[in-house]
């Protein structure tokens, strides 16, 4: 067997791209009269972490996290998700409910609070849980489509978290509760949360079965199940997963306004998350996945966001340039593409082997 | 070229990753003659027909094809369609739920002249088409309720109206019964007389003098030669095919049946049944035996163990495990208590295609161990090249995917997925379809080796005569029941007459 090239590495193309993203930046600070490092630079102002990489490692916290369970969602299921930013909407507005209490409009001191806030964060997590429970049950149990399934939620979860919060946009203005969406020391916690997500997960799949459980399921669920695996659960367990990263994510983005605003919280970012996914080099069709991945996807898609702010397009047009970012990097991964890539390699060779 | 001439290959060369697969092959094919295509698994048979028809691209050699000037390279089925070639393959392609006069014409519709399909049109050509052949059918019906031969039959039908010279039948009776072989086998011999060249896959040896005119034998990749039928008896066909003396099948088994009445009970059924698939039944299965569950297709083999194995929950009876009453709900119930199952399906319910030959063995043992007590690695790889050393299992390396392996090889791999468990009981279902001679031998041997080391088997096949070389005891079925036990002295006779209904009981 001949050593395996660095190109064909499931990563290569992934980090290719967001280096891509990255070497826009760096050209346009130059072409400014700026350093070449401006944009690498990261300072410590006011006592926190500062610097463009670091907001996009901190703004593109949310879409990692639901990148990993939409990962296991999809490779279990060969469907997607789409009811995560509904659902992260919901266990925002439902841990302000929990802690201002129904009915209420704000709170500004801890002393107003109706319950204490780890029973928010506890609730919004079981309520994230709950909704990839209900998700998990009709798809892994009842057979029905991924899409439609969590079409149910998509439409409906974000209205549910209304009526928690009585039609009001709860405000729960104390430092504690911006924790989540602030600062721990100098480092963003969105950061750190994000972090400890990727790290918790990989640490399962690389002590457990889980992993291959899941890939098998994906692949061939009713080969799966007569080699003893319980497809359905495995299925089940990873919408749930799925759930609860979507209120651990609806928490950070509710933590960073200190505000439920059902109406704004997630919106869209099922299809950022999906796009990670996507981008990360994972089949849509499930199966084998590649967790890290998604997550440079994730973070890919809030470099490219960034970047736009940086060079000045207004955020009216960000989504047509986004998307034509997008559309180069999914073609480049486009296996016909890698397959002309090879092709017209091939011929380099036998060039250069002539000359 | 020759006149009679419709396709040949020259110098055909083709290498895999690690594997030289073709190395410069020759086939020629004439007009109006069935030519078998032999040789094992991994001999290169579907390698060369995939470079025939554009999925694979051979780096070397060149093919001529009759009517064509200079040399044809297909880059994809549609090309091969183009230049008159056509495939139908052991699992049948077509659009289950569409009507078979629209399968017939799927892609090259009859249009009006407002460019909408001409739906009369179309019946009217298809059911021309299939009295013609002699197929009879009703177009109009959805093609799912035809029988899997039915359906292969739409699919040459289809491949025939294309105007094909060069018809290519992969494996195309892995799964018919024999009254189904001969309807095939009729279409077969009458395309011959319209002077359509076919070349025909197959493992079964019988079939290969039953209609074939001459025989192409390839080993490891390379040619070993052309023979017209009558200069290649059986014998030298497999001698051929492996590369040395046939060994001689009849002999593996131990002489004088064995006493078994003494050995400890293992499976006891008492009732068990599965709504719409198997009638209850009772079977007894004792430690050390070899038991083979013999029918016709559809006859219910394959849901009796099913039903045991918990893969379609029974829901009457009851089942004893070595003297404890169980309930099986799933199959990991089932492999808690000892049992494996080889599914007959071994691409939808065997192999998981895309993880690897390591992953593909300690499957069923990691899920027995359960999620959080992970195999290492290290184990892993031991297991797996343990395997893969044990059963000759060809591959590359253990990191392949395992649907890059042959069929034969799978169902090794398979094979020894199960065998990682250690189980007690082990139900395999047509372990050896589609399997070589060689291989299908070594299959046999190690049920009987198995079973010596006190295993109890289940063993199903649809050829008799395997199961006669294996098996102590026989349990019969028809039309979804078990109808009745043969043991002592088992003969093709008694079998075939208790599988027809017949009073040899």
């Amino acid at each position: 067997m001949t050593k395996k090239k660095i190109t064909q590495h499931p990563l290569f193309l992934p980090l290719v791209c967001v280096l891509l993203v990255l070497a826009v930046n760096v050209i346009y600070d130059i072409s400014q009269g700026n350093g070449i490092f401006n944009f690498f630079i990261t300072t410590i102002e006011n006592g926190v972490l500062q610097g463009r990489l670091i907001t996009i490692l901190n703004r593109g916290s949310e879409v990692a996290i639901l990148a990993i369970g939409m990962t296991l969602v999809v490779s279990a299921s060969a469907g997607t998700d789409i009811s995560v930013g509904s659902v992260m909407s919901l266990c925002a507005s439902f841990c302000c409910m929990l802690v201002a209490g129904y009915g209420v409009s704000a709170v500004s001191s801890p002393e107003e609070f109706s319950m204490p806030l780890i029973v928010g964060i506890l609730g919004a997590l079981l309520m994230g849980c709950l909704c990839g429970a209900f998700n998990g049950t009709l798809v892994a149990y009842l057979n029905i489509q991924p899409m439609v399934a969590t079409l149910i939620l998509w439409s409906a979860a974000r209205a549910i978290g209304l009526l928690l919060c009585n039609n009001l946009i709860v405000y729960v203005r104390v430092p504690e509760y911006g924790i989540f969406g602030g600062y721990i020391g100098f480092l963003p916690t969105p950061i750190l949360i994000a972090a400890v997500c990727i790290l918790a997960v990989s640490l399962v799949l690389k002590k457990t079965a889980m992993g291959m459980y899941i890939q098998s399921v994906g692949i061939n669920k009713k080969a799966s199940r007569i080699a003893g695996l319980n497809s359905r659960r495995i299925i089940f367990i990873c919408y749930l997963l799925c759930g609860l990263c979507a209120g651990i994510a609806g928490l950070v983005n509710s933590s960073r306004i200190t505000s439920a605003d059902s109406n704004n919280i997630g919106l869209n970012m099922e299809l950022d998350a999906i796009l990670a996914v996507a981008l990360g080099g994972n089949s849509l069709g499930g199966g084998k996945f590649n967790l890290a991945g998604s997550i440079i996807g994730a973070y890919t898609i809030q470099a490219i966001t960034t970047t736009m702010y940086n060079l000045g397009i207004s955020s009216a047009v960000t989504p047509v340039f986004k998307a034509v970012v997008v559309i180069v990097i999914v073609a480049i991964q486009a296996p016909p593409v890698r397959i002309w890539f090879q092709k017209l390699r091939a011929q380099n060779h036998k060039e250069v082997a002539r000359v | 070229m020759e006149g009679n001439v419709v396709l040949t290959m020259r110098g055909i060369c083709m290498t895999f990753p690690g594997v030289k697969a073709l190395d410069h092959v020759d086939f020629t094919l004439r007009k109006g003659e069935i030519h078998a295509l032999m040789g094992e698994n991994g001999a290169g048979k579907s390698t060369l027909i995939k470079c025939l028809t554009g999925i694979n691209d051979f780096e070397a050699g060149e093919i001529h094809v009759d009517g064509i000037q200079g040399t044809v390279k297909n880059h994809s089925t549609l090309d091969a369609q183009n230049v008159g070639i056509s495939t139908v393959y052991q699992e049948v392609n077509l659009c289950p739920n569409l009507s078979v006069a629209e399968n017939l014409y799927i892609g090259r519709e009859p249009m009006t002249p407002f460019h909408t399909i001409d739906r009369k049109a179309m019946m009217r050509k298809a059911a021309e088409l299939t009295q013609r052949l002699d197929i009879k059918v009703d177009v109009a019906q959805n093609l799912e309720n035809y029988s899997l031969a039915i359906q292969q039959m739409i699919a040459i039908a289809r491949a025939v109206d294309m105007d094909c010279k060069v018809l290519i039948l992969d494996e195309p009776t892995s799964s018919l019964d024999d009254s189904e072989v001969e309807k095939l086998f009729k279409l077969m011999t009458m395309l011959r007389s319209k002077g359509v060249g076919i070349v025909f896959v197959t493992h079964f040896l019988e079939q290969v003098y039953a209609v074939c005119d001459r025989i192409t034998v390839l080993r490891n990749g390379t040619l070993v030669g052309e023979y017209p039928i009558a200069d290649l008896p059986r014998v030298k066909l497999v001698a051929a095919m492996m590369g040395k003396d046939f060994d001689d099948l009849a002999d593996i088994k131990p002489e004088g049946s064995q006493d078994f009445s003494n050995a400890s009970m293992v499976i006891e059924a008492k009732g068990l049944s599965h709504k719409g698939t198997i009638k209850p039944f009772d079977l007894n299965i004792r430690k050390g035996e070899v038991i083979g569950l013999t029918g016709l297709l559809g006859s219910g083999r394959t849901e009796l163990a099913r039903a045991i194995y918990g893969a379609d929950k029974s829901q009457t009876g009851t089942l004893r495990v070595k003297d404890q009453e169980v309930k099986i709900n799933q199959p990991i119930d089932a492999m808690n208590l000892g049992m494996g199952l080889l599914p007959d399906d071994r691409k939808a319910e065997g192999i998981i295609g895309d993880l690897s030959v390591r992953e593909n063995i300690i499957l069923a043992m990691q899920a027995k161990r359960g999620m959080f007590r992970q195999i290492s690695r290290a184990q892993q790889e031991k297991i797996a090249d343990e395997y893969i050393r044990l059963l000759q299992i060809k591959t590359a390396t253990r990191e392949t995917p395992i649907k890059q392996l042959s069929g034969g090889n799978q169902q090794k791999a398979i094979l020894g997925r199960w065998l990682a468990t250690d189980p007690d009981f082990l139900i395999l279902d047509e372990p050896t379809r589609g399997i070589d001679i060689g291989t299908k031998t070594e299959i046999q041997k190690l049920i009987l080796k198995l079973a010596g080391e006190g295993k109890s088997i289940m063993f199903i096949s649809s050829e008799i005569e395997e199961m006669l070389r294996t098996c102590n005891r026989m349990a019969v079925l028809r039309d979804g029941a078990k109808v009745g036990e043969i043991d002592g002295d088992l003969s093709q006779e008694r079998v075939m007459a208790a599988i027809a209904g017949g009073a040899s009981e």
